[in-house]
């Protein structure tokens, strides 16, 4: 019962703060409704159960990639948008299109509710710091481990261009 | 334990602690003004009351009744924020971190934790990622300085505010990689199982070495790492560069005044706080200590407790210390000394630590 409660509070944060993002002309306000967004999603990954990902969640996206994004907003001192006219395009394509993308997800949810599978809010341990890691480590070690050199590719790719020409 | 109970028993544990920890920082502040006076050879507070035991006291009230400075050309939201952001931070680590072992009044037993939930056997479940929460909670606690650089536009602020957000990302890094090797000693993330799993002593080559079994021994490398990366977090001398005074003011609350000066000033500390008990949970045994077994039933339930207020008293103790002894360091260094000796560093313990124990198993 409590966690039914806490999700619908935590889902409606969590979808205020993505209105909020959209509707703020000051990025800063947005970047911050971005983190509120953030941190609610956190708390819903907490109530199903995976700790370990609420945290990580928490660290990383919360703590230092929108950090970043803040820094970048200051520094660049960038002041409020200018509020544009809609443009045409948007209002005939995009309307319909998320009425038929936001349609065809929720059909497909009911119909194959069935197959799916479900996840009981509140009673599951699947996101344990020891089941993942298990994951990580051992069924997926090769993905895993791939991506990760990935991620330092990128990393010597930033040095590189961030690198001072003589 | 029902639920009533519960409840009773959790707010009665968050006004104490909460208590508890609003005195200890306006009497670390005392101790520290004690403290730097002795270092440079003067009294400190002495005026009010005996020894000035009142100064904190009357801190307090001088920052009740001083005026509320709003400046007009601040972005009022955020500014008003950005205090009670890092303050509500600082505060909530301290919800997960366990004082002692458990306590048992009237018949009711619980544990010294905020956090930990007794079950209807009496056995206690700690929160199993007790350790990462409070660094979570910490890279959330950014954003109260930077915000209220940003939203004070002036210039001081924002240099102050810049400095600080790089330094706390920086030497979160550091920090956080310097735990894994205690981590992998324990193999467990929270925070009072690896108080356990440092109980006894160690054993080397079969015989008892009555050295007690804290992770300070193995981790001495790891230990080094955390202390100075902490201090960094904790935007203290030699790594105060965000509130530089000779270069930036005050740093990013150059434009505060009254409680929301006092608000910046008490998460400082109480993140002070925060550093300490970590490093005596995780490198000095946390609530172990000696057992006296003459002493009353219930002074023998609170000695952990002793134990472990006496270990942070020495690292706040230890922080005052450096203050009084080191100078600042320039900022090319502090970035530096961060990214090219203490990552490293980590990276290096974290590898033969991980070796030495995938040997051992």
């Amino acid at each position: 019962m409590l966690h039914q409660v806490l999700f619908i509070v935590f889902g409606l944060i969590c979808v205020a703060g993505a209105i909020n993002l959209l509707v703020q002309r000051h990025p800063i306000s947005s970047a911050l409704s971005l983190v509120v967004v953030m941190a609610s999603l956190a708390l819903i990954y907490l109530l199903l159960g995976a700790e370990f990902v609420a945290a990580i969640q928490l660290i990383v996206y919360a703590g230092a990639i929108m950090v970043l994004f803040v820094f970048v907003i200051m520094l660049l001192n960038a002041g409020a948008e200018e509020r544009s006219r809609g443009s045409r395009v948007a209002l005939f394509l995009g309307v319909p299109g998320v009425i038929v993308l936001a349609g065809t997800v929720a059909w497909l949810l009911i119909t194959g509710s069935g197959h799916l599978g479900s996840v009981t809010i509140g009673a599951s341990d699947f996101g344990e710091t020891h089941a993942i890691a298990r994951l990580l480590f051992r069924d997926f070690l090769l993905p895993f481990e791939v991506t990760s050199v990935l991620i330092l590719i990128a990393i010597m790719g930033a040095v590189v261009l961030g690198k001072k020409e003589n | 334990m029902d639920t009533t109970s519960f409840i009773i028993a959790a707010v009665i544990k968050i006004a104490l602690v909460v208590f508890i920890m609003l005195t200890g920082v306006a009497y670390t502040t005392w101790l520290e003004r004690k403290l730097i006076g002795r270092i440079q050879n003067r009294w400190g507070p002495t005026r009010v009351g005996p020894f000035g035991l009142l100064q904190p006291l009357a801190d307090g009230v001088k920052f009740i009744l001083k005026e509320d400075l709003l400046p007009d050309y601040v972005h009022k939201g955020l500014f008003i924020l950005a205090p009670m952001l890092a303050l509500v931070m600082s505060l909530i680590s301290i919800a997960v971190i366990p004082f002692g072992e458990t306590i048992t009044i009237a018949g009711h037993t619980t544990a010294l934790q905020i956090s930990g939930i007794t079950h209807a056997g009496g056995g206690i479940t700690d929160i199993n990622i007790g350790l990462l929460i409070i660094l979570g909670v910490t890279s959330i606690g950014v954003y109260g300085v930077a915000l209220a650089g940003w939203s004070s536009n002036s210039k001081y602020s924002l240099l102050g505010s810049l400095r600080a957000s790089a330094q706390m990302i920086s030497y979160e890094l550091a920090l956080g990689l310097s735990l894994v090797g205690i981590l992998l000693l324990s193999g467990t993330l929270s925070l009072r199982e690896i108080v356990f799993s440092q109980s006894g002593h160690w054993v080397l080559g079969g015989h008892d070495t009555h050295i007690p079994h804290w992770f300070i021994f193995p981790q001495i490398v790891g230990f080094f790492i955390y202390l100075m990366a902490a201090f960094a977090e904790t935007n203290r001398i030699p790594f105060d560069m965000p509130e530089a005074e000779t270069e930036l003011v005050a740093g990013y609350h150059t434009e505060y005044s009254s409680m929301k000066f006092a608000m910046f000033f008490m998460a400082e500390y109480v993140n002070m706080f925060t550093v300490a008990c970590l490093a005596s949970l995780l490198f000095f045994g946390g609530w172990h200590g000696p057992h006296f077994n003459f002493l009353p039933p219930i002074a023998q339930s609170l000695l952990p407790v002793f134990w472990f207020a006496l270990k942070v008293f020495f690292f706040i103790f230890l922080y005052i210390w450096i203050r009084g002894t080191l100078p600042r360091f320039r900022y090319d260094q502090l970035m530096a000394f961060g990214w090219k000796f203490l990552l490293p560093l980590a990276i290096a313990n974290i590898i033969v630590t991980s070796l030495i124990v995938a040997w051992r198993a």
